[in-house]
């Protein structure tokens, strides 16, 4: 090969730099999933548990867009058919009502930074 | 060779086919599958919402009765510069109706009368919004989308009524409660009146409404039974500007 002598260090450099974050972090602790606050009076949320885990950001948004912009304001629930108001402060924050010790956890461990709080009032009792 | 090259390119244009159609199957699916947004129980509505404001029945003490139940449950800041939030206030008649100098009302000029947004037939705030944050609904409210609204005042300048207002301050530092009922705003986003939708969805009247001792009537512009239809036909009404053609909603009874 030409030039071996350069291209070969070149590609050492190169592999180590693109693995760098891997073997840095070998024996560092591995994520866990921050220990939530549930809602002790309540036996589901408005949907399955899974659902909401990675859904609940979209689903706010629709519900965001159904209720401003379309006049909507109830939401039937896939898991029991039951009715729920769509609203954030209503609805979620009436169970989820210490937004410290469930919504923050998880959104810390994260690193996002959700701006909804900018607008929308937390329930009393909280910061 | 050539018959695999021929093949590749086949299949390549079905692959590229297949994405091009693949959306709007997904699509499909949902739409077909259960309906899961409902209106609430009880709302109320109407072709066009309208307001008529009695000029007769409007003292000091219930104007300002009206403007504190819609500021307090809005979480509307009251800051004390040209920079103020408003979403209605309080103006004498010769603002309001330059353009309408009838004789007879010439006694009027000072007398101070309440206003806000007229939620035009043909409003000219949302023709010129670039996001479509404030948009028209159904039934002719002229409603803000404050998730929307990127901030550039094209609908402050729009406006003729100068019904809107801009947040150049989180308002939280200005209120020293919160209203549960409705969120606050933040800063850099454009805001006004919006007919308290959120309670006509939920069967209730508008909070200026309640609070006006009768002053103010509220309702179908369509419906000939509606109490802002039989007002108008009984007295002489104005609205704001008529010559630019925006069609405003909210009458002045005089
Ligand atoms: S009064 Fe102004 S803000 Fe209200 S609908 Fe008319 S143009 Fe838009
Ligand atoms: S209709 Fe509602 S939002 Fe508009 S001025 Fe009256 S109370 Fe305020």
């Amino acid at each position: 090969m030409y030039h071996s002598n350069k291209i070969i260090p070149g590609l050492v450099i190169f592999f180590l730099a693109m693995t760098f974050p891997f073997w840095f972090n070998i024996g560092s602790e591995a994520y866990s999933t921050p220990e939530l606050v549930l809602p002790e009076d309540h036996e589901h949320c408005v949907e399955a548990v899974e659902f909401m885990r990675a859904e609940h950001m979209t689903m706010l948004n629709e519900w965001r867009d159904a209720y401003v912009r379309d006049g909507y304001g109830e939401y039937q629930s896939m898991l029991t058919g039951e009715m729920y108001a769509m609203s954030l402060t209503k609805t979620c924050m009436n169970c989820h009502n210490n937004k410290g010790d469930f919504c923050d956890r998880c959104h810390d461990s994260v690193s996002v930074d959700p701006y909804c709080w900018d607008c929308h009032i937390e329930p009393e009792g909280v910061e | 060779m050539k018959s695999s090259r021929r093949k590749f390119i086949a299949m390549a244009g079905f692959a590229a086919l297949g994405w091009s159609v693949c959306p709007s199957l997904t699509r499909a699916a949902t739409e077909a599958g259960p309906k899961l947004y409902f209106k609430e129980e009880g709302s109320l509505e109407a072709s066009q919402w309208a307001m008529a404001i009695d000029t007769k029945k409007l003292d000091r003490q219930i104007m300002n009765k009206c403007i504190e139940a819609c500021h307090t449950l809005h979480n509307v800041p009251d800051i004390d510069s040209d920079q103020n939030i408003k979403w209605i206030w309080i103006e004498p008649f010769r603002n309001l109706f330059y353009d309408q100098s009838h004789p007879n009302l010439k006694n009027k000029a000072n007398q101070p009368f309440l206003t806000l947004c007229n939620h035009c037939d043909n409003p000219p705030c949302v023709r010129v919004c670039p996001t479509r944050a404030t948009f028209r609904r159904p039934d002719g409210i002229v409603l803000m989308d404050f998730h929307r609204c990127i901030g550039c005042r094209f609908c402050m300048a729009g406006c003729p009524y100068g019904s809107r207002s801009f947040n150049f301050y989180d308002p939280r530092i200005y209120l020293e409660n919160l209203s549960h009922e409705y969120p606050t705003r933040s800063k850099g986003v454009v805001e006004k009146c919006e007919f308290c939708a959120h309670r006509l969805d939920k069967g209730q009247m508008p909070a200026c409404v309640e609070a006006s001792e009768g002053a103010l009537l509220f309702g179908d512009l369509n419906d000939s039974n509606s109490d802002v239809r039989k007002a108008l036909r009984e007295r002489y009404s104005l609205v704001r500007k008529p010559k630019l053609g925006t069609g405003p909603k909210v009458y002045y009874l005089i």
